[in-house]
């Protein structure tokens, strides 16, 4: 017996509002796909009885760009720049999973000058990605200084990577076999000063928003994700951090030269919106951390190890690799048939997991209350629709 | 676990079980009517305890006129990995759902079924993701027909 | 007002004063869909790049009171018809920026993708192209001053609904496409990874190649 399938209207009508109690009435309000959060273009049908959220239908496919299907006519080297546009605030993390599956099934070898500046790009990009995230969390709770701050310290970030990658945002500059180019001679100089400038920075931050009394009330207590609900819904990364769990990729599996720096991975305790957003500032302060301990120490060595003209072909067969970026595992399935370009090839994103979290933890709070949630989870539409 | 003892106990669970070859992670392949109950005592036996599922999707192998739908599990408890793929045929694509088992699974099989036409029997809400309703056709099949895709010129 | 002894002067300046206006306070609408949304929305709206100096500051999420709609992001056909209603709803006279090659032509989507709307001007009508992917948030800033230059000099009330768009050259005063050309080509050859073949060269430097 199978299930035929049915459409938006059938789903909506499945749960109808209820509309036979005396005192109030449920009703459906559309939020989106415009609306200025703008974390991207979802929609979120909820259904609410008065101020009170009963139910949340996530309405997802508004930028769906066909980027697997799109992946079967592009060679190895050329989804790289496609994959920049997934989750386009952890670019150069996408870029690098892409590359590690591709250098793991063809057996290509990197050196450790590669895998230090691939490690310091990411964690530089998990600062910047956390700085945006703090700026947009601060507007959509109604503090728009925290925007302007975030977006004047990320752009130090930037500024370093447009140095040296030459671009701000989708830097296509981890490809396989090593790095598009080498590192900029002031990159370490660069990276040294926003170093200097960020940590007393972080206190500010801390100071601005955490410790407001507004903040605290808004986010303690609310939105509470239990450890096991955290792990049958697939989240990963801060959300399920937040939650207990604590499964960081960068320390079960280190890629990269992770397993040669000593970092810690925050872990919160009961899952609600107020842990997710302990556990992103105190990553800001680990990746601090790490960068502290990569960027004397840089090895010598090429930055590309195979021409980069020559054809990669992937032997046959399936395989997975994945990588922890700013918003948890983005995982890369590619099946090869023998040729260079792609059979199959499926991206497993860290956003899509997430966001359907809301659906359990939405129930029973506010509207505004759903705003702070959906800005706790920290989703980037693009990456679900891909 | 290790990779070969994580493949006996599977073996254990479920005698129709092989490993899928070529792939370069612990894998496992049944067959599509044994899928319910194997993927619920993947999740159940403290041995294996696969509490996530990391994802889950399909390959369209054309030539062969068959569905390979392919699940990557996780356990957080033993920190392994494995892949277990199952093949259905392609003019009669049916498998059960496991949402039960995991509730990320819903989704999942929701974008499968939208991209590649793959019917879930026990599936509480089976409906397209990303296309449109009325959308026509499956894109993500290798045979999929469409005017309005544009082909790079040579 | 023109046939009476120094009407036009008058429709003139009331053209000037109305077309200042207009063009220093340009509304926008909040429509990022993609990655352009962070460097030409939140980037420029932000501290470094601050719209604000050039009016646009006001960003509002409803249509009706905004009066410049900024596509920012990959334009998909399930949001199309969203996006002709917010056009539509937007009330005269309104200005629309199609930023990024998304907006412009497809971008990186354009090829093999049976969902990407190859450019938003399939949809609305498209003032202003900003090209980039993503433009950094000074070329937006760019297209906002050609806008305006546009609104300046394009508009009046004689004709109250056509746009005279001037023809403008964006190369900066005293150069040409040909040095541009080869000194790109210099740069590349010297420190590229990528294997110029010596025909691409060649081509280059004789002035002239196909496209």
């Amino acid at each position: 017996m199978t299930t035929s399938p049915i459409t938006l209207a059938d789903r909506i009508a499945a749960a109808p509002a209820d509309a036979s109690s005396l005192a109030t009435q449920e009703y459906f309000v559309n939020m989106g796909p415009q609306h200025p959060s703008t974390h991207g273009v979802l929609r979120l049908l909820v259904k609410l009885d008065g101020e009170t959220v009963r139910e949340v239908i996530p309405v997802v496919g508004y930028i769906h760009r066909g980027i697997e299907k799109m992946g079967e006519y592009l060679t190895y080297r050329k989804f790289i720049h496609l994959s920049d546009r997934l989750d386009y605030l952890s670019a150069i993390t996408n870029n690098w999973v892409v590359c590690m599956a591709v250098e793991k099934a063809a057996g290509i070898e990197t050196n450790d000058r590669i895998q230090t500046i691939r490690t310091l790009c990411a964690e530089l990009q998990r600062i910047q990605s956390h700085q945006l995230w703090w700026g947009v969390f601060g507007m959509d709770l109604g503090a728009f200084t925290a925007f302007l701050y975030g977006f004047r310290d990320r752009e130090m970030v930037t500024d370093i990577f447009e140095e040296t990658t030459g671009a701000r945002l989708t830097m296509n500059y981890i490809q396989p076999g090593g790095l598009m180019y080498d590192i900029h001679p002031d990159f370490v100089k660069g990276v040294k000063k926003f170093i200097e400038y960020f940590k007393p920075k972080l206190a500010e931050y801390e100071q601005l928003v955490s410790g407001n009394v507004i903040i605290q009330a808004r986010l303690r207590g609310i939105g509470v994700m239990s450890s096991e609900s955290a792990i049958s819904l697939g989240t990963t990364g801060p959300v399920l951090r937040g939650s207990g769990v604590e499964y960081d990729l960068r320390k079960t599996e280190p890629y990269g030269v992770y397993s040669k720096v000593q970092f810690d991975v925050p872990v919160g305790r009961i899952g609600d919106c107020w842990d997710r957003y302990w556990v992103r500032m105190e990553e800001m302060r680990q990746s601090i951390r790490i960068i502290e301990q990569l960027i004397d120490n840089i090895p010598e060595g090429k930055h590309m190890m195979i021409k980069p003209t020559a054809k990669i072909k992937l032997p046959e067969g399936l395989s997975y690799s994945q990588a922890e970026t700013a918003r948890g595992i983005l995982g890369v399935l590619i099946v090869s048939d023998g040729s260079d370009k792609p059979y199959r090839i499926h991206l497993r994103s860290p956003n899509f997991n997430n966001l359907w979290s809301v659906t359990a933890m939405g129930p029973g709070l506010r509207i505004a209350d759903l705003v702070a949630i959906l800005s706790s989870i920290d989703i980037v539409v693009p990456d679900i629709d891909r | 676990m290790t990779g070969e003892d994580l493949v006996s106990v599977i073996m254990s669970i479920e005698a129709r079980a092989k490993p899928r070859e070529k792939c370069a992670m612990p894998s496992a392949m049944i067959p599509v009517d044994a899928l319910p109950g194997f993927m619920r005592s993947m999740r159940d036996d403290p041995r294996l305890s696969f509490d996530m599922l990391c994802t889950h999707t399909a390959v369209d192998w054309l030539g062969e006129n068959r569905f390979e739908l392919v699940y990557v599990l996780y356990s957080t408890k033993h920190r392994h990995y494995v892949t277990v793929s199952t093949s259905i045929p392609r003019d009669k694509p049916e498998a059960s759902s496991v949402s039960s088992i995991w509730r990320i699974a819903e989704w999942q099989e929701r974008e499968v079924y939208d991209l590649m036409g793959v019917l879930y029997s026990g599936h509480p809400d089976l409906r397209r993701m990303f296309l449109e309703d009325d959308w026509v056709g499956f894109p993500l099949r290798k045979d999929y027909k469409d005017t309005f895709m544009l082909g790079l010129p040579e | 007002m023109d046939h009476v002894p120094g009407g036009s002067f008058c429709v003139t300046s009331v053209d000037g004063i109305i077309n200042w206006a207009h063009a220093n306070s340009l509304w926008p609408l909040t429509f990022g869909t993609a990655c352009c949304a962070i460097e030409v929305m939140m980037a420029a709206g932000a501290s470094r790049h601050d719209l604000a100096r050039f009016g646009a500051e006001v960003a509002r999420p409803s249509p009706r009171q905004a009066d410049l709609l900024v596509v920012a992001g990959t334009v998909v056909k399930r949001l199309a018809p969203r996006l002709r209603t917010l056009y539509e709803q937007m009330a005269e006279p309104r200005y629309v920026i199609a930023t990024g090659s998304c907006a412009i032509s497809g971008g990186p989507f354009m090829y093999n993708s049976y969902s990407t709307v190859r450019g938003a001007d399939q949809i609305i009508p498209v003032d202003v192209y900003v090209p980039g992917c993503p433009p950094r948030p000074e070329a937006f800033l760019y297209g906002l001053l050609t806008l305006q230059k546009l609104i300046k000099e394009g508009e009046s009330i004689r004709r109250p609904y056509v746009r005279r768009k001037p023809v403008l050259s964006v190369l900066p005063a005293g150069m040409t496409a040909d040095q541009i050309r080869s000194e790109l080509a210099a740069l590349l050859t010297r420190d590229s990874t990528v294997d110029l073949s010596g025909e691409y060269v060649q081509n280059v430097q004789a002035g002239g190649s196909k496209q």
